[in-house]
Protein backbone atom coordinates (compact mmCIF):
# COMPACT_ATOMS: atom_id res chain seq x y z
CA UNK A 1 0.00 0.00 0.00
CA UNK A 2 0.96 3.59 -0.50
CA UNK A 3 1.58 6.06 2.27
CA UNK A 4 0.82 9.77 2.17
CA UNK A 5 3.34 12.51 1.60
CA UNK A 6 3.03 16.29 1.68
CA UNK A 7 4.78 18.27 -1.08
CA UNK A 8 5.41 21.98 -0.71
CA UNK A 9 6.50 24.45 -3.35
CA UNK A 10 9.45 26.59 -2.22
CA UNK A 11 11.00 29.69 -3.60
CA UNK A 12 14.71 29.18 -4.04
CA UNK A 13 15.90 31.61 -1.42
CA UNK A 14 17.51 31.67 1.96
CA UNK A 15 15.30 30.87 4.94
CA UNK A 16 12.27 29.26 3.34
CA UNK A 17 13.12 25.73 4.41
CA UNK A 18 13.75 26.97 7.94
CA UNK A 19 10.40 28.70 7.93
CA UNK A 20 8.57 25.56 6.83
CA UNK A 21 10.35 23.55 9.55
CA UNK A 22 9.53 26.17 12.15
CA UNK A 23 5.87 26.42 11.16
CA UNK A 24 5.43 22.67 11.51
CA UNK A 25 7.65 22.41 14.56
CA UNK A 26 5.77 25.10 16.46
CA UNK A 27 2.55 23.19 15.81
CA UNK A 28 4.20 20.11 17.25
CA UNK A 29 4.04 18.29 13.95
CA UNK A 30 6.64 15.56 13.84
CA UNK A 31 8.49 15.30 10.55
CA UNK A 32 9.43 11.66 10.12
CA UNK A 33 11.06 12.04 6.76
CA UNK A 34 12.01 15.02 4.68
CA UNK A 35 13.72 15.67 1.38
CA UNK A 36 14.39 18.75 -0.70
CA UNK A 37 14.64 18.85 -4.45
CA UNK A 38 15.69 22.07 -6.08
CA UNK A 39 16.39 23.71 -9.37
CA UNK A 40 17.98 27.09 -9.99
CA UNK A 41 14.67 28.88 -9.54
CA UNK A 42 12.48 26.83 -7.19
CA UNK A 43 12.40 23.83 -4.91
CA UNK A 44 10.00 21.17 -3.68
CA UNK A 45 10.17 19.89 -0.14
CA UNK A 46 8.59 16.50 0.57
CA UNK A 47 7.53 15.57 4.07
CA UNK A 48 6.14 12.47 5.78
CA UNK A 49 4.04 13.03 8.90
CA UNK A 50 1.56 10.85 10.78
CA UNK A 51 -1.85 10.58 9.10
CA UNK A 52 -3.72 12.65 11.70
CA UNK A 53 -1.14 15.45 11.36
CA UNK A 54 -1.56 15.81 7.60
CA UNK A 55 -4.58 18.13 7.63
CA UNK A 56 -3.24 20.40 10.38
CA UNK A 57 0.09 20.61 8.52
CA UNK A 58 -1.65 21.55 5.25
CA UNK A 59 -3.75 24.19 7.03
CA UNK A 60 -0.70 25.83 8.60
CA UNK A 61 1.26 25.82 5.35
CA UNK A 62 -1.60 27.19 3.26
CA UNK A 63 -2.42 29.81 5.85
CA UNK A 64 1.14 31.03 5.49
CA UNK A 65 0.87 31.29 1.74
CA UNK A 66 2.51 28.03 0.72
CA UNK A 67 1.25 25.79 -2.05
CA UNK A 68 1.04 22.26 -0.65
CA UNK A 69 -0.45 19.02 -1.88
CA UNK A 70 -0.80 15.43 -0.65
CA UNK A 71 0.30 12.55 -2.84
CA UNK A 72 1.01 8.83 -2.65
CA UNK A 73 4.47 7.32 -2.28
CA UNK A 74 5.87 3.91 -1.34
CA UNK A 75 7.79 3.27 1.85
CA UNK A 76 9.96 0.20 1.38
CA UNK A 77 12.41 -1.51 3.69
CA UNK A 78 15.91 -2.40 2.59
CA UNK A 79 18.69 -4.20 4.41
CA UNK A 80 20.87 -1.65 6.16
CA UNK A 81 24.17 -3.01 4.82
CA UNK A 82 26.36 -2.65 1.74
CA UNK A 83 24.41 -3.49 -1.42
CA UNK A 84 21.07 -3.28 0.42
CA UNK A 85 19.86 -0.30 -1.59
CA UNK A 86 21.57 -1.52 -4.77
CA UNK A 87 19.58 -4.74 -4.75
CA UNK A 88 16.30 -2.82 -4.34
CA UNK A 89 17.20 -0.59 -7.27
CA UNK A 90 18.14 -3.63 -9.35
CA UNK A 91 14.65 -5.07 -8.80
CA UNK A 92 13.07 -1.75 -9.88
CA UNK A 93 15.23 -1.54 -12.96
CA UNK A 94 14.59 -5.14 -13.94
CA UNK A 95 10.85 -4.48 -13.80
CA UNK A 96 11.30 -1.68 -16.32
CA UNK A 97 10.40 0.99 -13.78
CA UNK A 98 12.24 4.17 -13.00
CA UNK A 99 12.72 6.10 -9.78
CA UNK A 100 11.35 9.63 -9.98
CA UNK A 101 12.75 10.39 -6.57
CA UNK A 102 13.83 8.62 -3.43
CA UNK A 103 14.89 9.58 0.08
CA UNK A 104 15.34 7.90 3.41
CA UNK A 105 13.53 8.10 6.70
CA UNK A 106 14.92 10.44 9.34
CA UNK A 107 14.35 7.83 12.02
CA UNK A 108 17.39 5.58 12.21
CA UNK A 109 17.24 2.03 11.02
CA UNK A 110 15.74 -0.64 13.20
CA UNK A 111 16.68 -4.30 13.31
CA UNK A 112 19.20 -3.91 10.54
CA UNK A 113 16.64 -2.45 8.16
CA UNK A 114 16.43 1.04 6.64
CA UNK A 115 13.27 2.63 5.26
CA UNK A 116 13.22 4.34 1.90
CA UNK A 117 10.51 6.60 0.46
CA UNK A 118 10.09 6.16 -3.27
CA UNK A 119 8.10 7.56 -6.09
CA UNK A 120 8.24 5.29 -9.13
CA UNK A 121 7.17 5.85 -12.70
CA UNK A 122 4.36 3.35 -12.04
CA UNK A 123 3.57 3.03 -8.34
CA UNK A 124 0.97 0.24 -8.62
CA UNK A 125 3.31 -1.93 -10.63
CA UNK A 126 6.09 -1.15 -8.14
CA UNK A 127 3.98 -2.46 -5.26
CA UNK A 128 3.37 -5.73 -7.12
CA UNK A 129 7.03 -6.17 -7.99
CA UNK A 130 8.09 -5.54 -4.39
CA UNK A 131 5.53 -8.04 -3.20
CA UNK A 132 6.86 -10.60 -5.65
CA UNK A 133 10.42 -10.12 -4.43
CA UNK A 134 9.50 -10.16 -0.77
CA UNK A 135 10.39 -6.48 -0.22
CA UNK A 136 8.46 -5.27 2.80
CA UNK A 137 6.35 -2.18 2.23
CA UNK A 138 5.07 -0.16 5.18
CA UNK A 139 1.40 0.76 5.53
CA UNK A 140 0.20 4.18 6.69
CA UNK A 141 -0.91 2.63 10.00
CA UNK A 142 2.62 1.40 10.65
CA UNK A 143 4.02 4.88 9.99
CA UNK A 144 1.44 6.34 12.38
CA UNK A 145 2.52 3.89 15.06
CA UNK A 146 6.23 4.67 14.76
CA UNK B 1 -26.54 33.69 -45.34
CA UNK B 2 -27.75 35.93 -42.54
CA UNK B 3 -28.49 33.96 -39.39
CA UNK B 4 -31.37 36.29 -38.49
CA UNK B 5 -33.34 39.26 -39.76
CA UNK B 6 -31.29 42.45 -40.06
CA UNK B 7 -32.65 45.99 -40.17
CA UNK B 8 -30.52 48.60 -41.91
CA UNK B 9 -31.17 52.31 -41.42
CA UNK B 10 -29.43 53.65 -44.52
CA UNK B 11 -28.77 50.79 -46.95
CA UNK B 12 -27.54 53.17 -49.69
CA UNK B 13 -24.62 54.17 -47.46
CA UNK B 14 -24.16 51.12 -45.27
CA UNK B 15 -24.15 48.63 -48.14
CA UNK B 16 -22.32 50.47 -50.92
CA UNK B 17 -19.49 48.68 -52.70
CA UNK B 18 -16.01 49.10 -51.25
CA UNK B 19 -14.88 50.88 -54.45
CA UNK B 20 -17.76 53.31 -54.25
CA UNK B 21 -16.99 53.88 -50.59
CA UNK B 22 -13.32 54.60 -51.25
CA UNK B 23 -14.20 57.13 -53.92
CA UNK B 24 -16.66 58.80 -51.52
CA UNK B 25 -14.06 58.84 -48.74
CA UNK B 26 -11.35 60.30 -51.01
CA UNK B 27 -13.56 63.20 -52.09
CA UNK B 28 -14.70 64.01 -48.51
CA UNK B 29 -11.17 63.68 -47.18
CA UNK B 30 -9.86 66.21 -49.72
CA UNK B 31 -12.63 68.69 -48.78
CA UNK B 32 -12.01 68.24 -45.05
CA UNK B 33 -8.24 68.65 -45.29
CA UNK B 34 -8.73 71.84 -47.31
CA UNK B 35 -11.11 73.16 -44.63
CA UNK B 36 -8.67 72.27 -41.87
CA UNK B 37 -5.68 73.83 -43.62
CA UNK B 38 -7.54 77.04 -44.37
CA UNK B 39 -9.24 77.51 -41.00
CA UNK B 40 -7.07 75.99 -38.29
CA UNK B 41 -3.58 77.45 -37.77
CA UNK B 42 -2.41 74.30 -36.02
CA UNK B 43 -3.27 72.06 -38.99
CA UNK B 44 -1.65 74.48 -41.39
CA UNK B 45 1.57 74.56 -39.33
CA UNK B 46 1.73 70.78 -38.97
CA UNK B 47 1.09 70.14 -42.65
CA UNK B 48 3.61 72.80 -43.65
CA UNK B 49 6.10 71.07 -41.36
CA UNK B 50 5.61 67.85 -43.26
CA UNK B 51 5.64 69.65 -46.59
CA UNK B 52 2.07 68.55 -47.40
CA UNK B 53 -0.38 70.83 -49.19
CA UNK B 54 -4.15 70.24 -49.31
CA UNK B 55 -3.86 69.61 -53.08
CA UNK B 56 -1.64 66.60 -52.34
CA UNK B 57 -4.52 64.82 -50.63
CA UNK B 58 -6.79 63.40 -53.31
CA UNK B 59 -7.60 59.85 -52.24
CA UNK B 60 -7.64 57.59 -49.20
CA UNK B 61 -4.15 56.40 -50.17
CA UNK B 62 -2.83 59.91 -49.47
CA UNK B 63 -3.92 59.74 -45.85
CA UNK B 64 -0.51 58.43 -44.81
CA UNK B 65 1.14 61.77 -45.66
CA UNK B 66 -0.92 63.62 -43.03
CA UNK B 67 0.25 64.33 -39.47
CA UNK B 68 -1.29 62.62 -36.44
CA UNK B 69 -3.41 64.25 -33.75
CA UNK B 70 -3.23 63.37 -30.09
CA UNK B 71 -5.54 63.92 -27.14
CA UNK B 72 -2.97 66.36 -25.74
CA UNK B 73 -3.62 68.57 -28.78
CA UNK B 74 -7.20 69.03 -27.63
CA UNK B 75 -5.91 70.13 -24.26
CA UNK B 76 -3.28 72.44 -25.71
CA UNK B 77 -5.78 74.13 -28.04
CA UNK B 78 -8.64 74.14 -25.53
CA UNK B 79 -11.36 75.22 -25.95
CA UNK B 80 -11.83 76.75 -29.42
CA UNK B 81 -8.51 76.86 -31.23
CA UNK B 82 -9.22 73.76 -33.32
CA UNK B 83 -12.55 74.97 -34.70
CA UNK B 84 -12.72 74.82 -38.48
CA UNK B 85 -16.00 76.80 -38.61
CA UNK B 86 -16.86 80.22 -37.21
CA UNK B 87 -17.66 80.15 -33.50
CA UNK B 88 -21.25 81.26 -34.29
CA UNK B 89 -21.82 78.08 -36.32
CA UNK B 90 -21.15 75.89 -33.25
CA UNK B 91 -24.45 74.76 -31.76
CA UNK B 92 -23.26 72.27 -29.16
CA UNK B 93 -20.36 71.43 -26.90
CA UNK B 94 -19.57 67.99 -25.52
CA UNK B 95 -16.53 66.85 -23.68
CA UNK B 96 -14.90 64.53 -21.23
CA UNK B 97 -13.13 65.42 -18.07
CA UNK B 98 -10.34 62.88 -18.07
CA UNK B 99 -8.69 62.19 -14.77
CA UNK B 100 -6.29 65.09 -14.58
CA UNK B 101 -6.25 68.74 -15.48
CA UNK B 102 -8.44 70.50 -17.99
CA UNK B 103 -11.32 68.77 -19.74
CA UNK B 104 -11.28 68.30 -23.47
CA UNK B 105 -14.19 69.67 -25.46
CA UNK B 106 -15.46 69.25 -28.96
CA UNK B 107 -17.62 71.79 -30.83
CA UNK B 108 -20.44 70.57 -33.06
CA UNK B 109 -22.06 72.46 -35.93
CA UNK B 110 -25.69 71.65 -36.83
CA UNK B 111 -24.22 69.42 -39.55
CA UNK B 112 -22.08 67.54 -36.99
CA UNK B 113 -25.07 66.91 -34.72
CA UNK B 114 -26.88 65.49 -37.78
CA UNK B 115 -23.91 63.28 -38.72
CA UNK B 116 -23.75 61.93 -35.18
CA UNK B 117 -27.53 61.39 -35.01
CA UNK B 118 -27.32 59.41 -38.25
CA UNK B 119 -24.55 57.24 -36.77
CA UNK B 120 -26.64 56.51 -33.70
CA UNK B 121 -29.79 55.89 -35.75
CA UNK B 122 -27.84 53.24 -37.67
CA UNK B 123 -26.55 51.83 -34.38
CA UNK B 124 -29.99 51.47 -32.83
CA UNK B 125 -31.53 50.12 -36.05
CA UNK B 126 -28.79 47.47 -36.24
CA UNK B 127 -29.86 46.30 -32.77
CA UNK B 128 -33.44 45.97 -34.04
CA UNK B 129 -34.90 49.36 -33.10
CA UNK B 130 -37.79 50.80 -35.17
CA UNK B 131 -40.35 53.58 -34.83
CA UNK B 132 -42.43 51.19 -32.71
CA UNK B 133 -39.78 50.85 -30.03
CA UNK B 134 -39.31 52.47 -26.62
CA UNK B 135 -35.71 53.39 -25.96
CA UNK B 136 -34.62 53.58 -22.34
CA UNK B 137 -31.48 55.71 -22.03
CA UNK B 138 -29.47 55.25 -18.83
CA UNK B 139 -26.35 56.96 -20.13
CA UNK B 140 -25.75 60.30 -18.42
CA UNK B 141 -27.31 63.21 -20.28
CA UNK B 142 -24.80 66.01 -20.03
CA UNK B 143 -21.40 67.02 -21.27
CA UNK B 144 -20.66 63.32 -21.75
CA UNK B 145 -21.84 62.19 -25.20
CA UNK B 146 -23.51 58.90 -24.20
CA UNK B 147 -26.98 60.14 -23.27
CA UNK B 148 -27.39 62.72 -26.03
CA UNK B 149 -26.12 60.26 -28.63
CA UNK B 150 -28.74 57.65 -27.81
CA UNK B 151 -31.45 60.30 -27.52
CA UNK B 152 -30.68 61.82 -30.92
CA UNK B 153 -30.42 58.44 -32.64
CA UNK B 154 -33.78 57.29 -31.30
CA UNK B 155 -35.28 60.64 -32.24
CA UNK B 156 -34.04 60.28 -35.80
CA UNK B 157 -35.73 56.85 -36.06
CA UNK B 158 -38.92 58.23 -34.52
CA UNK B 159 -38.84 55.81 -31.59
CA UNK B 160 -40.08 56.85 -28.13
CA UNK B 161 -37.21 58.00 -25.93
CA UNK B 162 -37.15 57.66 -22.16
CA UNK B 163 -34.26 59.92 -21.11
CA UNK B 164 -33.62 58.46 -17.65
CA UNK B 165 -29.97 59.43 -17.41
CA UNK B 166 -28.00 57.59 -14.72
CA UNK B 167 -28.80 56.73 -11.10
CA UNK B 168 -31.76 55.52 -9.00
CA UNK B 169 -31.85 51.96 -10.25
CA UNK B 170 -35.16 50.99 -8.60
CA UNK B 171 -36.88 53.89 -10.33
CA UNK B 172 -35.26 53.00 -13.66
CA UNK B 173 -36.61 49.47 -13.39
CA UNK B 174 -40.08 50.69 -12.43
CA UNK B 175 -40.22 52.97 -15.48
CA UNK B 176 -38.87 50.23 -17.71
CA UNK B 177 -41.62 47.92 -16.51
CA UNK B 178 -44.48 50.45 -16.60
CA UNK B 179 -43.64 51.88 -20.03
CA UNK B 180 -42.63 48.57 -21.55
CA UNK B 181 -39.21 49.73 -22.75
CA UNK B 182 -37.81 47.52 -25.50
CA UNK B 183 -34.31 48.91 -26.09
CA UNK B 184 -31.75 49.72 -23.39
CA UNK B 185 -28.78 52.06 -23.79
CA UNK B 186 -26.19 52.15 -20.99
CA UNK B 187 -22.72 50.94 -20.04
CA UNK B 188 -22.25 47.15 -19.93
CA UNK B 189 -21.43 47.29 -16.23
CA UNK B 190 -24.65 49.17 -15.49
CA UNK B 191 -26.59 46.69 -17.67
CA UNK B 192 -25.21 43.88 -15.50
CA UNK B 193 -26.14 45.75 -12.34
CA UNK B 194 -29.65 46.45 -13.66
CA UNK B 195 -30.04 42.79 -14.59
CA UNK B 196 -28.95 41.61 -11.16
CA UNK B 197 -31.27 44.07 -9.43
CA UNK B 198 -34.18 43.04 -11.65
CA UNK B 199 -33.59 39.40 -10.65
CA UNK B 200 -33.32 40.30 -6.97
CA UNK B 201 -36.64 42.10 -7.22
CA UNK B 202 -38.14 38.86 -8.49
CA UNK B 203 -38.94 40.29 -11.91
CA UNK B 204 -38.71 38.04 -14.93
CA UNK B 205 -37.56 39.51 -18.25
CA UNK B 206 -39.99 38.50 -20.99
CA UNK B 207 -42.86 38.42 -18.49
CA UNK B 208 -42.46 41.63 -16.48
CA UNK B 209 -40.13 43.45 -18.87
CA UNK B 210 -40.26 43.80 -22.65
CA UNK B 211 -36.57 44.51 -23.32
CA UNK B 212 -35.32 42.89 -26.53
CA UNK B 213 -31.97 44.50 -27.23
CA UNK B 214 -29.35 46.82 -25.80
CA UNK B 215 -26.54 49.02 -27.11
CA UNK B 216 -23.78 48.91 -24.53
CA UNK B 217 -20.57 50.90 -24.67
CA UNK B 218 -18.36 53.63 -23.21
CA UNK B 219 -16.14 51.03 -21.56
CA UNK B 220 -14.44 47.84 -22.74
CA UNK B 221 -16.20 44.55 -22.03
CA UNK B 222 -15.85 40.87 -22.82
CA UNK B 223 -17.78 38.01 -24.46
CA UNK B 224 -18.41 36.56 -21.00
CA UNK B 225 -20.08 39.82 -19.97
CA UNK B 226 -22.19 39.73 -23.12
CA UNK B 227 -23.49 36.26 -22.26
CA UNK B 228 -24.19 37.30 -18.69
CA UNK B 229 -26.12 40.45 -19.73
CA UNK B 230 -28.08 38.55 -22.37
CA UNK B 231 -29.05 35.94 -19.80
CA UNK B 232 -29.92 38.43 -17.05
CA UNK B 233 -31.97 40.77 -19.22
CA UNK B 234 -33.15 38.44 -21.98
CA UNK B 235 -31.78 40.78 -24.67
CA UNK B 236 -29.42 40.86 -27.63
CA UNK B 237 -26.43 42.76 -26.24
CA UNK B 238 -24.66 44.81 -28.92
CA UNK B 239 -21.33 46.55 -28.47
CA UNK B 240 -20.89 50.16 -29.56
CA UNK B 241 -17.79 52.31 -29.81
CA UNK B 242 -17.28 56.02 -29.94
CA UNK B 243 -15.36 58.95 -28.64
CA UNK B 244 -16.20 62.60 -28.20
CA UNK B 245 -13.22 63.71 -30.27
CA UNK B 246 -14.65 61.93 -33.33
CA UNK B 247 -18.42 62.29 -32.72
CA UNK B 248 -19.60 60.33 -29.71
CA UNK B 249 -21.12 56.85 -29.39
CA UNK B 250 -22.01 55.28 -32.72
CA UNK B 251 -18.70 55.76 -34.52
CA UNK B 252 -18.84 51.95 -34.75
CA UNK B 253 -21.63 49.55 -33.82
CA UNK B 254 -22.42 45.87 -33.82
CA UNK B 255 -25.20 44.33 -35.87
CA UNK B 256 -27.09 41.30 -34.54
CA UNK B 257 -24.37 39.03 -35.95
CA UNK B 258 -22.34 40.32 -32.95
CA UNK B 259 -19.12 39.74 -34.77
CA UNK B 260 -17.25 43.03 -34.64
CA UNK B 261 -18.42 46.64 -34.87
CA UNK B 262 -19.26 48.18 -38.24
CA UNK B 263 -17.49 51.50 -38.64
CA UNK B 264 -19.48 54.38 -40.15
CA UNK B 265 -16.90 54.68 -42.87
CA UNK B 266 -18.80 57.21 -44.95
CA UNK B 267 -18.15 59.64 -42.07
CA UNK B 268 -14.81 58.49 -40.71
CA UNK B 269 -11.78 56.69 -42.12
CA UNK B 270 -10.27 54.09 -39.82
CA UNK B 271 -6.62 53.02 -39.96
CA UNK B 272 -4.58 50.58 -37.94
CA UNK B 273 -1.00 51.69 -37.35
CA UNK B 274 2.05 50.36 -35.64
CA UNK B 275 2.03 52.53 -32.51
CA UNK B 276 5.80 52.59 -32.31
CA UNK B 277 6.51 53.71 -35.89
CA UNK B 278 3.21 55.24 -37.04
CA UNK B 279 3.30 53.07 -40.16
CA UNK B 280 -0.02 51.77 -41.57
CA UNK B 281 -0.77 48.08 -41.05
CA UNK B 282 -2.93 45.88 -43.30
CA UNK B 283 -6.40 44.61 -42.33
CA UNK B 284 -6.20 41.74 -39.90
CA UNK B 285 -3.14 42.96 -38.04
CA UNK B 286 -3.39 44.18 -34.49
CA UNK B 287 -2.35 47.77 -33.84
CA UNK B 288 -3.50 51.21 -32.81
CA UNK B 289 -6.82 52.48 -34.11
CA UNK B 290 -6.68 55.90 -35.80
CA UNK B 291 -9.69 57.90 -37.01
CA UNK B 292 -9.99 60.72 -39.52
CA UNK B 293 -13.33 62.50 -39.75
CA UNK B 294 -14.43 63.38 -43.28
CA UNK B 295 -17.87 64.98 -42.86
CA UNK B 296 -17.55 67.01 -39.66
CA UNK B 297 -17.23 70.77 -40.03
CA UNK B 298 -17.03 72.09 -36.45
CA UNK B 299 -13.98 70.35 -35.10
CA UNK B 300 -12.80 67.82 -37.66
CA UNK B 301 -10.05 65.43 -36.61
CA UNK B 302 -7.10 64.46 -38.76
CA UNK B 303 -5.59 61.00 -38.03
CA UNK B 304 -6.63 61.05 -34.38
CA UNK B 305 -4.75 58.45 -32.37
CA UNK B 306 -7.15 56.61 -30.04
CA UNK B 307 -4.39 54.56 -28.35
CA UNK B 308 -6.86 51.66 -28.44
CA UNK B 309 -5.53 48.38 -29.79
CA UNK B 310 -7.70 46.28 -32.11
CA UNK B 311 -7.91 44.75 -35.58
CA UNK B 312 -9.98 45.70 -38.64
CA UNK B 313 -11.61 43.49 -41.24
CA UNK B 314 -13.38 44.38 -44.48
CA UNK B 315 -14.81 40.90 -44.99
CA UNK B 316 -18.44 41.05 -45.98
CA UNK B 317 -20.76 40.65 -42.97
CA UNK B 318 -23.76 38.32 -43.08
CA UNK B 319 -26.02 41.29 -42.28
CA UNK B 320 -25.43 42.77 -45.73
CA UNK B 321 -23.43 45.82 -44.65
CA UNK B 322 -20.17 46.42 -46.46
CA UNK B 323 -18.82 48.71 -43.74
CA UNK B 324 -15.57 47.36 -42.30
CA UNK B 325 -15.64 46.04 -38.75
CA UNK B 326 -13.34 46.58 -35.79
CA UNK B 327 -12.73 43.84 -33.22
CA UNK B 328 -12.95 44.29 -29.49
CA UNK B 329 -10.42 46.61 -27.92
CA UNK B 330 -7.71 44.30 -26.58
CA UNK B 331 -5.50 46.86 -24.88
CA UNK B 332 -4.05 50.35 -24.79
CA UNK B 333 -0.83 51.44 -26.44
CA UNK B 334 0.17 53.05 -23.17
CA UNK B 335 0.70 49.52 -21.86
CA UNK B 336 2.73 48.41 -24.87
CA UNK B 337 6.29 47.19 -24.49
CA UNK B 338 8.72 47.06 -27.38
CA UNK B 339 10.98 44.07 -26.81
CA UNK B 340 13.67 43.29 -29.40
CA UNK B 341 11.58 45.27 -31.88
CA UNK B 342 8.39 43.30 -31.20
CA UNK B 343 5.30 44.99 -29.76
CA UNK B 344 4.17 43.14 -26.66
CA UNK B 345 1.01 43.83 -24.67
CA UNK B 346 0.54 42.59 -21.10
CA UNK B 347 -3.02 41.64 -22.14
CA UNK B 348 -1.61 39.07 -24.60
CA UNK B 349 0.40 37.39 -21.85
CA UNK B 350 -2.67 37.44 -19.62
CA UNK B 351 -4.71 35.74 -22.35
CA UNK B 352 -2.10 32.98 -22.59
CA UNK B 353 -2.12 32.43 -18.83
CA UNK B 354 -5.92 32.32 -18.72
CA UNK B 355 -6.08 29.87 -21.61
CA UNK B 356 -3.47 27.54 -20.12
CA UNK B 357 -4.83 27.53 -16.58
CA UNK B 358 -8.43 28.61 -16.76
CA UNK B 359 -7.94 31.48 -14.36
CA UNK B 360 -5.77 34.55 -14.50
CA UNK B 361 -2.92 34.03 -12.08
CA UNK B 362 -1.09 37.05 -10.78
CA UNK B 363 1.87 37.84 -12.95
CA UNK B 364 4.56 40.43 -13.43
CA UNK B 365 6.57 41.26 -16.51
CA UNK B 366 10.15 42.28 -15.93
CA UNK B 367 11.92 43.86 -18.86
CA UNK B 368 15.66 44.37 -18.79
CA UNK B 369 18.58 44.87 -21.11
CA UNK B 370 21.41 42.38 -20.86
CA UNK B 371 24.42 42.71 -23.18
CA UNK B 372 22.47 45.28 -25.22
CA UNK B 373 19.66 42.81 -25.86
CA UNK B 374 16.18 43.11 -24.34
CA UNK B 375 15.01 40.36 -22.03
CA UNK B 376 11.51 39.63 -20.78
CA UNK B 377 10.91 37.62 -17.66
CA UNK B 378 7.36 36.53 -16.90
CA UNK B 379 6.84 35.81 -13.22
CA UNK B 380 3.74 33.72 -12.64
CA UNK B 381 2.34 33.05 -9.21
CA UNK B 382 1.81 29.35 -8.81
CA UNK B 383 -1.70 28.07 -8.20
CA UNK B 384 -2.50 24.74 -6.60
CA UNK B 385 -3.71 23.45 -9.98
CA UNK B 386 -0.32 24.08 -11.52
CA UNK B 387 1.67 22.48 -8.73
CA UNK B 388 2.89 18.91 -9.16
CA UNK B 389 5.08 16.82 -6.96
CA UNK B 390 8.07 16.38 -9.29
CA UNK B 391 10.61 18.74 -10.79
CA UNK B 392 9.71 17.18 -14.15
CA UNK B 393 6.08 18.25 -13.78
CA UNK B 394 7.00 21.79 -12.80
CA UNK B 395 9.42 22.11 -15.69
CA UNK B 396 6.69 20.89 -18.06
CA UNK B 397 4.29 23.56 -16.74
CA UNK B 398 6.96 26.22 -17.19
CA UNK B 399 7.84 25.03 -20.67
CA UNK B 400 4.20 24.93 -21.73
CA UNK B 401 3.66 28.55 -20.70
CA UNK B 402 6.92 29.58 -22.38
CA UNK B 403 5.90 27.90 -25.65
CA UNK B 404 2.39 29.37 -25.59
CA UNK B 405 3.74 32.89 -25.07
CA UNK B 406 6.23 32.35 -27.85
CA UNK B 407 3.51 31.29 -30.26
CA UNK B 408 1.12 34.12 -29.35
CA UNK B 409 3.53 37.00 -28.79
CA UNK B 410 6.36 35.80 -31.00
CA UNK B 411 9.26 36.26 -28.65
CA UNK B 412 11.22 34.04 -26.28
CA UNK B 413 10.70 34.78 -22.60
CA UNK B 414 12.00 33.45 -19.33
CA UNK B 415 9.06 32.13 -17.32
CA UNK B 416 9.53 31.88 -13.55
CA UNK B 417 7.07 30.20 -11.24
CA UNK B 418 6.87 32.06 -7.96
CA UNK B 419 4.99 31.35 -4.72
CA UNK B 420 1.50 32.73 -4.17
CA UNK B 421 1.25 36.33 -2.96
CA UNK B 422 4.92 36.97 -3.69
CA UNK B 423 4.07 39.52 -6.39
CA UNK B 424 3.23 42.85 -4.75
CA UNK B 425 -0.44 43.83 -4.94
CA UNK B 426 -1.36 47.37 -5.70
CA UNK B 427 -4.60 49.15 -5.00
CA UNK B 428 -6.60 50.00 -8.07
CA UNK B 429 -5.09 49.18 -11.44
CA UNK B 430 -2.64 46.31 -11.10
CA UNK B 431 0.95 47.09 -11.90
CA UNK B 432 2.04 44.41 -14.34
CA UNK B 433 5.31 45.68 -15.69
CA UNK B 434 8.71 46.60 -14.33
CA UNK B 435 10.83 48.06 -17.10
CA UNK B 436 14.38 48.19 -15.80
CA UNK B 437 15.60 49.63 -19.10
CA UNK B 438 14.14 52.97 -18.09
CA UNK B 439 15.67 53.00 -14.61
ZN1 LIG C 1 -23.05 43.08 -39.76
Amino acid sequence: MFIKQISVFLENKVGVLREVSELLGRANIDMMALAVADTQSFGIVRIIVKDHEIDPALDILRANGYIAKVNNVICAEVQDKPMGLASLLAIIEEAGLSVEYMYSFLRGSTGGRARMILRLSDGQKGLKVFDLHGIRVLEQAEIDAL
Amino acid sequence: MPTREHLIYNPARECMSRDELRAWQGARLAETVKREYENVPMYRARMDDKGVKPEDIRSVEDLKYLPFMEKTDLRDYYPFDLLASPRSEIVRIHGSSGTTGKPIVSGYTANDVEVWSEMMARTLTAAGCTKEDIVHVSYGLGLFTGGFGAYQGANRIGAMVVPMSSGNTQRQIMMMKDLGSTILCCTPSYATYLGETIREMGLVPGRDLKLKAGCFGAEPWTEEMRLRIEELLGVDACDIYGLTEIAGPGVAFECLEKHGMHINEDHVIAEIINPATGEQLPYGESGELVFTTITKTGMPMMRYRTHDICTLTDEQCACGRTLARMGRITGRTDDMLVIRGVNVFPSQIETVLVSTHGVAPHYMLIVDRVNSSDTLEVQVELTEDMFGDTIGHMEAVRKHITNQIKSVVGIATKVSLVPPKSIPRSEGKAKRVIDKRKL
